[in-house]
């Protein structure tokens, strides 16, 4: 290996209202870590001279798209990559405008860490509210308040500290991050960003590439509760080969938790208890495995077993259900319609799903919620009920991202017009343990 | 807790390997784009691992422009093979001979022609998805791809109305007629892929170490003297892409950093014998690896506009 110790990878996106330097900063972000080679800077500035009247734009970095580039905004998420001696990155740059809040949720649901851009000038408004809240609606452990173009407030601590306090002020209604970092910063110029600024004295935090380096997220991924959705049954069916021809593996993706080889698991929704046998990989069979780590099981038993089926540890088994309470992020022009059926992805199964009641909505003035609002439109989060046509194995999205996300698909269009975070499940699955008997 | 900690690489590795499994499971008939180049190697070692012991279910793709590097296709032949894979080849040539394709006038290049042999490879065997070995750090409008991206009827990307991709769930539906690009190595850099390369101590054609060759300058570029044209019978198919008298020709010690073909692939000056030399190189390289591609110089949307014509 090139390194002589694991290289950790931070995942982040930034967000914030429309024109509040979101590209800009991570522009300054790779041109100030050097993380530019010279044909991009030749094109950035070639594109200045065409468009820019001499100015380089650094937003035009990560603006891929012709149209972006012309209006001078972002439409859909780009991600770019970057390390230090420290870390690795991958940024994720979002969309501002409410229209694209659906790519915004795209850019940041894979995130470590979030950084929500406020334009001192503005300060904070429904946007910024916004995207706070998808952030923690999402779980991102981490968030960064960064307060831009702190230029053009004459580098005000008064300012910082009115946004700061405005922030702080309903930042309880959102619940759990794990660490909130509130950075003063101009993007445009630089300051704060990667080397600390000589106008704010009266800050005594980190630069925002200093953080990024820093903050702590070894324990981002869920150790406790092991979960193992079946994604695709591995059998060779080689006739030939004697070793191969009674292969039966199960191959995923480890979702939480960890599994040993000789433990006793649970296969969901058949309830049959059985041992893990081998813990197949390319690489040779392991003795133990954990998220999010992919691998094939081979178990004890030859049970019937599919894509969707769930194994799971025999502690804290996860809920069982067709009716489901989720809270929703709506992202079609056509609103969310009760009573029509839709596809629901969880894990690795789709399903029929019917939407039965949308309880509430969101108020981004406000931060409350708005009981039975009759329905969502796009851009809208809310409060739902769901039936399925075949019940979900599932974990409440508090305790389990990944087996607690799910996506709805509209039939015919096949477009992704929701994703939904599932409320913990009443009460656990309990299966009639068959032990399985020879 | 460290001791249950992926590096950055096993990390981009087990994201991969979800994602190829995906494929198989939710489509019908899947291939597996493969030329030969550092990408598509390491895309067939992600397939071994997310299928072994089973075969890899799915055959592999390759569209030939005419002017490929040798080399590259002996290898190509020779790793689908060692895998046990169905190698489909569909060339520009035959597509010309079939009406799929027209040559343009004035045009050598053939990066462009490849597109409607790929849609016509797809529309032939029916592939409802193709996995590419693409990477979003290669170029700013690959920055903006989904994992899983939607083509419509016409083989059409549509980069501002692209599906949502939320977590690790992937929206694989396609009606009849449309198909998807899917993109394993979407969070790969360039320093990954040799990294992973070295890792697994994975086979690479020898064009991308050092060689001699004889080169001509074009374009603020190296490129390599196209092999000579023997068969009189025959149009020469490098006609146009040869140096003319005026152009300065080299024998120089060089070596690919991305693979096209013979016409659009710049030659670096290089010293490179081993992958632990070109790792060295690259993470000292001060442009793009795309930097040395022809077919992304021609304006500053070239990539945008091909793949929403059906490009990778
Ligand atoms: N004075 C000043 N201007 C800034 C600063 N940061 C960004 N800007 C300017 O604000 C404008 C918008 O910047 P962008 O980076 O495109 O904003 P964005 O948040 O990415 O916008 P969307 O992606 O469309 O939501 C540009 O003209 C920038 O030059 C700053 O710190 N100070
Ligand atoms: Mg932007």
């Amino acid at each position: 290996m090139p390194h002589s110790h694991p290289i950790e990878l931070l995942r982040f996106n930034t967000c914030g209202s429309v024109d509040d330097g979101k590209s800009t900063l991570i522009g300054r972000l790779l041109y100030d870590s050097k993380s530019l080679m010279e044909d991009q800077v030749e094109a950035l500035e070639k594109s200045a001279d065409i468009t820019g009247g001499g100015q380089i734009n650094l937003a035009n970095l990560t603006d891929g798209l012709r149209a972006e580039r012309e209006q001078g905004i972002t439409i859909d998420v780009a991600y770019r990559y970057f390390a230090t001696p420290k870390r690795k990155f991958i940024v994720a740059d979002t969309p501002g405008h409410v229209q694209y809040t659906r790519n915004m949720v795209t850019g940041a649901s894979n995130a470590n860490l979030s950084i929500v851009l406020v334009d001192a000038r503005q300060g904070v408004i429904e946007q910024t509210r916004r995207h706070t809240y998808i952030a923690a609606l999402l779980g991102i452990p981490h968030l960064v308040i960064a307060i831009n173009k702190m230029d053009l407030v004459d580098w005000k601590q008064e300012r910082f500290q009115e946004i700061r306090d405005e922030i702080e002020d309903f930042l309880p209604k959102l619940g759990a991050f794990r660490d909130v970092k509130f950075i003063p910063m101009s993007a445009l110029n630089g300051d704060n960003v990667v080397d600390f600024s000589k106008h704010t004295p009266w800050y005594e935090g980190p630069t925002l590439l200093g953080h990024l380096e820093t903050v702590h997220i070894a324990s981002d991924w869920n150790m406790s509760t092991f979960r193992f959705p079946v994604q695709w049954v591995n059998r060779p069916n080689n006739p030939t080969d004697k070793s191969l021809h009674d292969f039966r593996g199960l191959s995923g993706q480890i979702a939480s938790g960890i599994v040993c080889k000789g433990q006793q698991v649970v296969v969901l929704p058949a309830g049959i208890r059985t041992t893990v046998k081998d813990i197949w990989t390319y690489d040779g069979s392991l003795a133990e495995a954990f998220c999010p780590q992919s691998a094939t099981l081979c178990l004890e038993h030859d049970i019937d077993i599919s894509r969707g089926d769930m194994i799971v540890g025999l502690e804290n088994l996860p809920g069982r259900s067709s009716e489901l309470s989720a809270r929703v992020c709506w992202m079609n022009q056509r609103p969310l319609q009760t009573g029509k059926k839709y596809f629901l992805k969880h894990t690795t199964q789709t399903v029929q799903a019917v939407v039965t009641a949308v309880e509430n909505k969101i108020n981004f003035d406000t931060l409350e919620a708005v009981d039975a609002p009759g329905t969502l439109a796009m851009n809208d989060i809310g409060g739902i009920k769901i039936r399925t046509a075949k019940p979900l194995v599932f974990d409440g999205y508090s305790t389990n991202r990944l087996t607690g996300s799910f996506i709805l698909i509209e039939q015919g269009t096949n477009l992704t017009v929701g994703a939904g975070m599932l409320a913990p499940p009443l009460e656990a699955v309990k299966p009639e343990y068959s032990d399985f008997a020879i | 807790m460290s001791s249950y900690h992926l590096d950055h690489l096993q990390y981009l590795e087990t994201e991969a390997i979800h994602v190829m499994r995906e494929v198989a499971a939710e489509f019908e008939r899947p291939a597996l784009l493969f030329s030969g180049g550092k990408d598509s190697i390491c895309l067939l070692r992600l397939a071994e691992k997310a299928f072994r012991p089973s075969d890899i279910p799915m055959p592999f793709l390759n569209v030939e422009t005419g002017h490929e590097f040798p080399e590259l296709i002996e290898f190509r032949d020779r790793r689908a093979k060692q895998l046990g894979a169905k190698l489909i080849v569909r060339t520009v040539d035959e597509a010309f001979a079939k009406g799929i394709a027209h040559p343009t006038p004035g045009q050598v290049s053939r990066n462009q022609l490849q597109i409607p042999v790929l849609l016509a490879a797809i529309e032939e065997f029916q592939f409802d998805c193709a996995i590419g070995g693409a990477r979003r750090d290669e170029e700013k409008a690959r920055a903006k791809e989904r994992f899983f991206s939607f083509r419509d009827s016409f083989g059409q990307w549509d980069p501002k109305n692209q599906r949502p991709e939320i977590w690790n769930l992937y929206n694989a539906r396609v009606n009849p007629g449309e198909n998807m690009r899917v993109f394993p190595l979407s969070n790969w850099t360039e320093m990954d892929v040799w990294d992973y390369i070295k890792k697994e101590q994975l086979e690479v054609p020898n064009i991308y170490f050092s060689h001699e060759r004889e080169c001509y300058r074009k374009g603020g570029q190296w490129l390599p003297v196209p092999p000579p044209h023997t068969d009189a019978t025959k149009p020469d198919p490098y006609e146009g892409a040869r140096p003319k008298p005026t152009d300065t020709v080299k024998k120089m010690i060089c070596r690919v950093r991305t693979i096209a073909d013979m016409i659009s692939t710049g030659m670096i000056e290089s010293k490179t014998e081993t992958i632990d030399d070109i790792i060295g190189e690259v993470s000292a390289a001060r442009v793009t690896e795309r930097g040395t591609r022809a077919d992304d110089k021609a304006s500053e949307a070239a990539m945008e506009d091909r793949k929403k014509a059906g490009y990778f």
